[in-house]
C-alpha cells in the first residue's frame, strides 16, 4: 500500500501532515458529543462524518448567540433586531464565500445540499416551462440556456448519491429529456472511455459528484468540466464530500453549479449551500417562490429580486447561516489542507487494517492516488448491517446500506456496504477500535478463519 | 451479544423452506429501503375463508439481507407451512408485538416457536423492520389472495 509523502502509518500518532495526538485532544475538546458513552458505557468511537458531522462548541455557540441576541426576520422589519439579524446573516454569507473562493452574492442559502440540486434541476424546469421569470420582466431572455426538451440530454455518473440522481430523472420526465449516466469501471472509478458517446452537444447539463460518497474516488473535475465546456453543457457539482474535508476554490474548479450541506461540516443540520457563477444565477429562473424572493408584486403577477434573493424564498434559515459560518471559520483555523492530510492518513491506516484481513473485501479502488475521507468495506458472507451491529456493539458507529448510493452499489455487485468516514476529529486509535471490533465479526458468524 | 442468538445464526446459515416453487397462489416482492434487503415470497393457500378452514400449504421465499431479515423469513416459513390462517394471524401480530416492543414483551414460545429468540431484537429499533419484513410480505401476499391477518384486533390494542 502506497505511503503518501512518507506519512508514518504505523502504530502510534500520525506523523507530519496528520494532526498530533495532543492537537487531537484540543480539537475533541471543543466536540461535547464525543465525550458521551454508548451501549452501556462505552467511549463513542464516531466514524459516520460522511453522514453527518458534529458540532464544536463554536457553532453551537454562534447558533445560540443568534437565537439569544439576534432572533428576528431577517430582510424584514425596521427595528434594531432585524437589522442585526440580517448583518449577521450576510456576514455569514461573505464567509461561507471566503471559504470557497466565491463572491458573496454567487452564495445561496438552502435547506440542505439535497434543496440545493433541486434548486437547479427545477430552474430548468421552469425555463422548460416559461415559468419562474424566465419569461417574464423579473427574468432575462426566454428560457435560454435552461429550456430542455425533447433530443436534451442530461449527463450523470452511476456513482450518484440519489440526491444527485433522483432530481434529474424527474426533471427528464417532466421535460421530455433524456437521462444519460457514465458508467461505473470494475474498479469504483468512472469509465470515462466512451465519454465522447455520451457527452454530446445534445448534453446541457452534466451533474456529478465530486468525491463519492461510498468509495472515497476523487473525481476528475478539471477534465470533465473541460469535454462539457466543449460541448456546451452546464455542470453541477455535488460537492458534499468535498468542500468539508478539501481545500476547495470554485475559480479553480471551473464548474457552473456547486452544491454542499452544512451538517457534514460541523455547521448545523437545516442549512445548505449552492453556489453558482454570477451570470448564470442572473439568468436562471427560479425555484421556491413567495416571500423575501420578490421585487414588485400585484394580484395578477410578479417580479423578482437579484439573485441570490431570488432563490431564497422564505424567512431565512439565519441562525443556521451563522452557525455554518461559525463551521468555516473552525475549519480555516484548522487548516484544510492538514484535515485533508489527517483524514487521508487515517483513511490509509483502515485500508491497511483491512487489507490484513482476507475475509474483507474494500469496495472501490486498492491503490487510489487521491480519495475522500471515506472507506467502504464487505464481509462476504456476513451483510453489511450485522457487520455494523457488531461494530455498535464495541460503541463504533458506522453506516450501514446503500448509502443513498444503490446504483453504485448494483454496478459493484453488493447489495449493501459498511463505510466508515472520518473528520478532523478522528484518531488512530479510532481507526484501531474499528479493526478490533470487526475481528468480532467472523467469530460471531463462523467464517471460516483465514 | 443477545442479539445474535444461535437459532438466528442457524435459520440465517440455513434458511428452512427457501426457494421459489410452483404452482402459488400470490407472490410479492418487498424491499428493506434503507439497506436493500430484499425478499420475494409465494404463498399456496388450500381451502376456504379467512380462517380454520384455510391452510398455508406452502410458503416459499428467496430472501437476500442480513441474518436477522432470512432468519426471521425462515423462522416464519417453519412456523407457519401446514398451519391454518388463524394461526398465521395469530403468530403475525405476536411477532409484531413482540418486535415493537422496545424490550418489554418477550414473547411465548407457545406461540412464535423460534420466534423468540428474536426478542432482543426489540432492543434495536433499525433493525424492527429487517426482522418484520418476511411477516409483513407474507401479509401482503396472503392480501392478495384475499386474507386478511394484519388488521389490528382489540385483542393486539391491549399489547400496545
Amino acid at each position: 500500500m502506497r505511503l503518501r509523502d512518507g506519512y508514518a502509518v504505523t502504530n502510534g500518532t500520525l506523523a507530519a501532515g496528520g494532526f498530533s495526538a495532543a492537537e487531537l485532544d484540543q480539537i475533541r475538546a471543543d466536540f461535547p458529543i464525543l465525550g458521551r458513552t454508548v451501549r452501556g458505557g462505552k467511549p463513542l468511537v464516531y466514524l459516520d462524518s460522511g453522514a453527518t458531522s458534529h458540532k464544536p462548541r463554536q457553532v453551537l455557540d454562534a447558533e445560540r448567540d443568534f437565537y439569544e441576541r439576534l432572533n428576528s426576520a431577517v430582510h424584514r422589519g425596521a427595528h434594531q433586531l432585524s437589522e442585526e439579524g440580517t448583518d449577521a446573516y450576510e456576514a455569514a454569507r461573505h464567509t461561507v464565500a471566503r471559504f470557497i473562493g466565491a463572491g458573496a452574492d454567487e452564495i445561496i442559502f438552502t435547506r440542505n445540499a439535497t434543496e440545493a440540486i433541486n434548486l437547479v434541476a427545477y430552474a430548468f424546469s421552469n425555463a422548460t416551462s416559461g415559468g419562474g421569470g424566465s419569461g417574464g420582466a423579473g427574468g432575462s431572455s426566454a428560457g435560454g440556456r435552461f429550456a430542455l426538451g425533447p433530443g436534451d440530454e442530461v449527463l450523470i455518473t452511476e456513482m450518484e448519491h440519489h440526491a444527485n440522481l433522483v432530481p434529474w430523472q424527474e426533471l427528464c420526465r417532466r421535460t421530455g429529456a433524456t437521462l444519460k449516466w457514465i458508467p461505473l469501471a470494475p474498479d469504483g472509478t468512472l469509465d470515462l472511455s466512451s465519454l465522447d458517446s455520451r457527452l454530446t452537444p445534445a448534453t446541457k447539463v452534466l451533474a456529478f459528484t465530486h468525491v463519492s460518497n461510498v468509495l472515497g474516488v476523487v473525481n476528475p473535475v478539471a477534465e470533465l468540466t473541460a469535454r462539457a465546456r466543449a460541448v456546451g453543457a452546464l455542470v453541477v457539482l455535488d460537492a458534499c464530500q468535498s468542500v468539508p474535508h478539501l481545500p476547495i476554490d470554485v475559480a479553480e474548479l471551473g464548474v457552473d453549479f456547486l452544491a454542499f450541506s452544512g451538517h457534514k461540516m460541523f455547521g448545523p443540520l437545516g442549512v445548505g449551500v449552492l453556489w453558482g457563477r454570477p451570470e448564470l444565477l442572473d439568468e436562471m429562473p427560479v425555484f421556491l417562490t413567495g416571500g423575501s424572493m420578490i421585487e414588485l408584486v400585484t394580484m395578477g403577477e410578479s417580479t423578482y429580486a437579484p439573485a441570490p434573493q431570488k432563490f431564497e424564498a422564505g424567512v431565512p434559515v439565519a441562525a443556521q447561516a451563522v452557525g455554518l459560518a461559525a463551521a468555516c471559520d473552525y475549519l480555516s483555523a484548522l487548516g484544510m489542507d492538514r484535515v485533508h492530510s489527517h483524514e487521508t492518513a487515517l483513511a490509509d491506516r483502515l485500508r491497511i487494517g483491512l487489507a490484513r484481513r482476507p475475509w474483507v473485501r474494500v469496495l472501490g479502488p486498492t491503490d487510489p492516488a487521491e480519495q475522500g475521507a471515506v472507506v467502504a468495506f464487505v464481509v462476504d458472507g456476513v451483510h453489511p448491517h450485522d457487520v455494523g451491529q457488531v461494530l455498535d456493539d464495541a460503541g463504533v458507529a458506522v453506516r450501514v446500506g446503500h448509502h443513498c448510493a444503490w446504483p453504485l452499489h448494483r454496478a459493484l455487485g453488493v447489495t449493501a456496504s459498511t463505510r466508515a468516514s472520518f473528520a478532523a476529529y478522528s484518531t488512530p486509535g479510532e481507526v484501531d477500535a474499528l479493526l478490533a471490533a470487526l475481528d468480532r465479526v467472523p467469530v460471531i458468524f463462523g467464517l471460516e478463519a483465514s | 451479544m443477545d442479539l445474535y442468538q444461535q437459532i438466528i445464526l442457524d435459520h440465517s446459515k440455513r434458511p428452512v423452506g427457501a426457494g421459489l416453487r410452483e404452482p402459488f397462489d400470490a407472490e410479492v416482492h418487498h424491499v428493506n429501503p434503507t439497506c436493500g434487503d430484499e425478499v420475494t415470497l409465494r404463498v399456496t393457500v388450500t381451502g376456504e375463508g379467512n380462517g380454520e378452514a384455510a391452510e398455508l400449504t406452502d410458503i416459499s421465499y428467496l430472501a437476500q439481507g442480513c441474518s436477522i431479515s432470512v432468519a426471521s423469513t425462515s423462522v416464519m416459513a417453519e412456523e407457519l407451512t401446514g398451519a391454518g390462517i388463524t394461526q398465521a394471524r395469530e403468530e403475525y401480530h405476536a411477532m409484531k408485538a413482540m418486535l415493537t416492543s422496545r424490550g418489554q414483551i418477550q414473547g411465548d414460545d407457545d406461540v412464535i416457536g423460534d420466534g423468540v429468540a428474536f426478542a432482543g431484537v426489540s432492543q434495536y429499533p433499525a433493525r424492527v423492520k429487517c426482522a418484520l419484513l418476511g411477516w409483513t410480505a407474507l401479509a401482503d401476499a396472503l392480501a392478495r389472495r384475499g386474507i386478511d391477518i394484519a388488521a389490528e384486533t382489540s385483542t393486539d390494542k391491549d399489547h400496545s
